[in-house]
């Protein structure tokens, strides 16, 4: 079929996105699951229903989730304050939602188990009433809430900016209270917003090695996280490791393609139809 | 009920959008409130719809406040000149809104909202279309789905907004004579606000000109276009050329031309004498004397850019096109205008602002008729 274009290019480009992508993504993932592959099945089999193996999996994606949906909730509250109210510092504060995301993660790690180590700041106060965050589950929640926080606030914000008041009025005036125009208004329409970002913060905190591994303690069947099992394994045996690379890999696929599928459910007002 | 405005003010912090506005609105009456942007129209609007609130002045509904009510509870149907439809909701759902975020005791059943927005759908002419999102539909679709949204919950009140604002001009025509008849049908009390006076004249029972947070002049169209009431009310409503009068003993004049006896008995040295281009018709032998500069020929009507012999002054006449044609007339030609009226607002002395209160018509060219 040949059409001619305002723009022209677009086997150049569609060519030259292709191969950046099977260079720089696919290929090392190629190279993953082949060095996977020179492990065993039985082997395999036996790594993978390892009770520390499950372990650490499980509070990779559960903690991500849970850190997801905190970000969620957070965020939306954080985007909505900065978009509709106006206050002294306020640009202030949107410089800083984004310093998660420049701070080298070891960094933030250290920071976080300063403060909330025994004898930290906020420590030695919350260790006495029994809520011990550093090394525990709750530590790896904590860090992996803070690099994923910008994520929600920045897709929801510019939706939230370019959202008309009118919407909220006209909902007014045909009888919504105000809690039927936010859960029947606003919040479908900052759906697809919203889950941009919760995928963008799961993504991130599935990821997350460096802020966490100090404040988690790393103790095997309770704080230790998939990522650090890998890097452990790599001292070991090399193909186990990147066995379990390609099991979170697969995981995280399945995950971002589940959350796409809602999203575009959740968007498909926004669809012309042809 | 009628809905009474009485000594509304809204000032914003740099300046006033409305300044003691009074107004009656009758019942099942079709208002307009015709004004440019900044003259506070908008701002009434959204004071009778509860999104705004006065700082003085009141406004009751047969003798009941309604300021102390919030928009949800005033029952009032509005309609944006953006739509504002919820684009995740389908058409069907849109209309549906209002019936269905009602509280369980006086929300209809589920079928007779199905059977009520049915029936919406056909009164806006948008059968069939139920299932698509407002993303699918044309201008003049959605601005008929934002209709049927207000005209679900059944409002006592229907406001508009400019709502043609964003539409084509043959849309625009074509919507405006419908809601013309809407209006016919179900008699249902209508304010809408428009910067447009053409939209204004032809849809409204009555319009309210606004300037500046105050209302000019309210009345029929006829008698807006016909009788302004005031100088800017004359140069605001369709064309109209302006003299400068001066009082010479018991005349009043402008330059060489003469307007006619004195009316106000020597109290006023100067006036504003505003005359429509149709109230000027074209002479050979008497009258003012000028020549003819441009002919711009709109369809059945031209108009005539003509200067005036005495003063230079550029006025414009409009003729008949037949008229021209049968006159034979060409640019540069030398005739005669008579002005058959003119709206003549004498200045106060002192302070020179007009005396809308003392308008007098003037017949410079008065004919045997």
């Amino acid at each position: 079929m040949y059409r001619r274009r305002v723009l022209p290019g677009f086997g150049l480009s569609l060519g030259y996105t292709l191969a950046y992508l099977g260079l720089i993504v696919l290929l090392p993932l190629a190279a993953l699951a082949l060095k996977a592959s020179g492990l065993g099945l039985s082997q395999l089999l036996q790594l993978l229903s390892s009770p520390r193996t499950l372990a650490a999996l499980r509070l990779s994606f559960g903690g991500a989730l849970i850190a997801a949906v905190f970000n969620v909730l957070v965020g939306l509250l954080v985007a909505w304050v900065m978009v509709r109210y106006r206050f002294p510092g306020r640009r202030l504060l949107d410089a800083l939602i984004d310093l998660p995301f420049a701070l080298p993660t070891a960094v933030a790690g250290i920071a976080l188990t300063a403060i909330y180590a025994p004898n930290g700041w906020l420590g030695q106060w919350l260790v006495p009433l029994g809520i011990q965050i550093a090394y525990t589950p709750l530590g790896v929640l904590l860090a992996m809430a803070f690099v994923g926080f910008p994520f929600v606030v920045r897709t929801v914000q510019p939706v939230l900016e370019a959202m008309d008041r009118d919407v909220e009025e006209a909902a007014a005036s045909l009888g919504a209270t105000r809690l039927q125009t936010f859960t029947r208004v606003i919040l479908p329409m900052l759906m697809p917003a919203l889950l941009t970002g919760f995928a963008l913060a799961l993504a991130r905190a599935v990821g997350e090695y460096g802020s966490v591994i100090f404040i988690a303690g790393n103790i095997p069947m309770r704080s230790e996280i998939a990522p650090l099992l890998i890097v452990e394994k790599i001292e070991q045996e090399y193909a186990g490791a990147a066995a379990l690379g390609v099991v979170m890999l697969c995981f995280s696929f399945v995950l971002l393609i589940v959350i796409a599928q809602l999203q575009r459910w959740s968007g498909r007002w926004a669809e012309r139809s042809t | 009920m009628t809905l009474l405005l009485s000594h509304l003010s809204r000032h914003f912090t740099d300046a006033a959008a409305l300044d003691d506005v009074s107004l009656a609105i009758a019942p099942g009456e079709f208002l307009a409130l015709l004004g440019s942007s900044g003259s506070g129209k908008t701002t009434l609007l959204r004071i009778l719809a509860g999104l705004d609130y006065p700082q003085s002045g009141s406004v009751t509904r047969g003798g009941h406040d309604l300021l102390s009510m919030n928009a949800r509870e005033r029952k009032v149907g509005l309609v944006f000149q953006h739509y504002a439809l919820f684009r995740h909701l389908t058409v069907t759902e849109n209309i549906a809104f209002g019936l269905r975020v009602r509280p369980r005791h006086a929300r209809p059943s589920r079928t007779e909202i199905t059977d009520r927005v049915e029936k919406l759908l056909k009164r806006v002419q948008l059968e069939g279309y139920g299932g698509r999102y407002p993303a699918q539909l044309s201008g003049g679709q959605r601005q008929r789905v934002a209709l049927a949204r207000a005209l679900a919950v059944e409002p006592d009140l229907l406001l508009l907004d400019e709502p043609f604002g964003a539409l084509d001009a043959q849309v625009r025509i074509a919507l405006r004579r419908w809601l013309r008849n809407l209006h016919e049908e179900l008699g249902l009390t209508t304010v809408f606000v428009t910067h447009d006076q053409e939209e204004a004249l032809e849809l409204a029972d009555r319009v309210a000109v606004m300037n500046r947070g105050r209302i000019e002049q309210v009345g029929s169209p006829e008698a807006i276009y016909q009788q302004p009431a005031t100088p800017f009310v004359c140069e605001f409503i369709g064309k109209v050329n302006k003299f400068e009068l001066q009082r010479e003993q018991d005349r009043m004049i402008c330059g060489a031309l003469d307007f006619g006896a004195d009316l106000w008995a020597k109290r006023y040295d100067r006036a504003v004498a505003y005359i429509r281009p149709e109230h000027l018709a074209l002479a050979t032998d008497t009258g003012w004397k000028a020549r003819l500069r441009h002919i711009y020929l709109a369809g059945s009507v031209a108009h005539l850019e003509l200067a005036l012999d005495t003063s230079e002054q550029l006025i414009e006449v409009d003729v008949a096109s037949e008229d021209l044609l049968r006159l034979g007339l060409q640019q540069g030609a030398e005739l005669y205008v008579q002005a058959r009226t003119a709206t003549v607002f004498p200045l106060a002395n002192d302070t020179g602002e007009a005396k809308s209160e003392d308008r007098r018509v003037l017949r410079p060219h008065q004919q045997p008729y």
